[in-house]
């Protein structure tokens, strides 16, 4: 088959699960529970997308958790996003030459 | 509108280096498979996803069918319903109908990951800036990675692969700090994540992140709803 066939059906379903929410849904969610429910979502999908995939995340699991222990640290500090994860790669970059 | 604009391409510079890195991965993938760096570049372009973009090359490069093409895109990608869903409850009234078709194209979980985490609600101006500075991370990643993969240092490469994970938790830990509830969601999702991975490992990986986010967030929506002031 012609891979631009294939490209177009891949980018075309992932846009149209994208828009189709997007674009139709208008009006403001009532239920207390939906609302609560799509406020903690968020969280939730980032939480279950990390853990524990962050630990496979380098190739070794020793310094995937010292990386991990690095963002941890800082963001509970509140630093900035950029600032975390760019010291959550130095951490692992740096502890794979210590181990 | 200028402003918004510029203020969503800076809150996108963390997604763009991330994006680079993970992307520069699948460039090299592509390539393995037999695909062009111009049209890794488009299937970069035009998807503006990792998971599914993986999944797509692995068909393309089986020979497999349209319908099998559809359905993997379908689980591994229907998290961005739920995400379009949740974004849709704070857009700007800015936000007309021919922006919300032009800014879906850029709902990717490190955009609305961002995007939710603003105080403010989102202008298609702040959305637009940030979703060009990540495609464009997205793409030169992909371009730069199937054309010349095996140039960077395994070292450098392999720390990169963290980068994205880290401006997640940089995302969840300070409100999870701040609201007991949130900390509940979040060690729920993750509990239900590693369940996943470790025991039920028949799910695919796209269907646990999915059923360990809902099933987290209705738990955390029926022991804690939220009032009025703390959404926005």
């Amino acid at each position: 088959m012609n891979i631009a066939v294939y490209i177009i059906v891949m980018a075309g379903v992932t846009y149209l699960i994208r828009a189709v929410p997007f674009v139709f849904f208008r009006r403001k969610i009532k239920s207390r529970f939906v609302r609560s429910f799509l406020y903690y979502i968020p969280y939730a999908v980032l939480s279950a997308m990390t853990i524990p995939a962050i630990f496979y995340s380098t190739g070794s699991k020793l310094t995937a958790a010292v990386g991990t222990l690095a963002a941890l640290l800082l963001s509970y500090f509140g630093l900035p996003l950029i600032a975390v994860a760019l010291a959550a790669a130095a951490a692992a970059f740096i502890a794979g030459f210590l181990i | 509108m200028k402003k918004d604009f510029f203020r969503g391409a800076s809150h996108g510079i963390p997604i763009f280096l991330g994006y680079l890195s993970v992307s520069f991965g699948f460039g090299i993938l592509a390539v393995e498979s037999g695909i062009s760096p111009l049209i890794a570049s488009i299937i970069s372009a035009s998807n503006l996803t990792s998971a599914g973009q993986v999944a797509g090359v692995d068909i393309i490069r089986a020979g497999g069918t349209i319908i099998e093409m559809i359905l993997v895109q379908l689980v591994i990608n229907i998290r961005y319903s739920l995400m379009a869903l949740s974004l849709s409850q704070k857009l700007d009234p800015r936000f007309t109908t021919p922006h919300r078709f032009l800014a879906s194209y850029g709902i990717t979980d490190e955009i609305f990951a961002v995007c939710s985490a603003q105080k403010e609600r989102i202008t298609p101006a702040y959305m637009y800036g940030m979703i060009l500075i990540s495609a464009l991370g997205w793409v030169t990643g992909t371009a730069l990675g199937a054309a010349a993969g095996q140039l960077l240092p395994d070292a450098v490469s392999s720390a990169l692969g963290i980068v994205l994970y880290g401006m997640f938790l940089a995302i969840i830990i300070p409100p999870a700090r701040r609201q007991k509830s949130v900390l509940a969601v979040v060690a729920a999702a993750a509990g239900v994540s590693v369940l996943f991975r470790y025991v039920l490992t028949a799910v695919s990986p796209g269907f646990a992140v999915i059923i360990s986010a809902v099933a987290a967030s209705a738990l955390g929506a029926a022991l804690f709803p939220v009032k009025e002031e703390a959404e926005q």
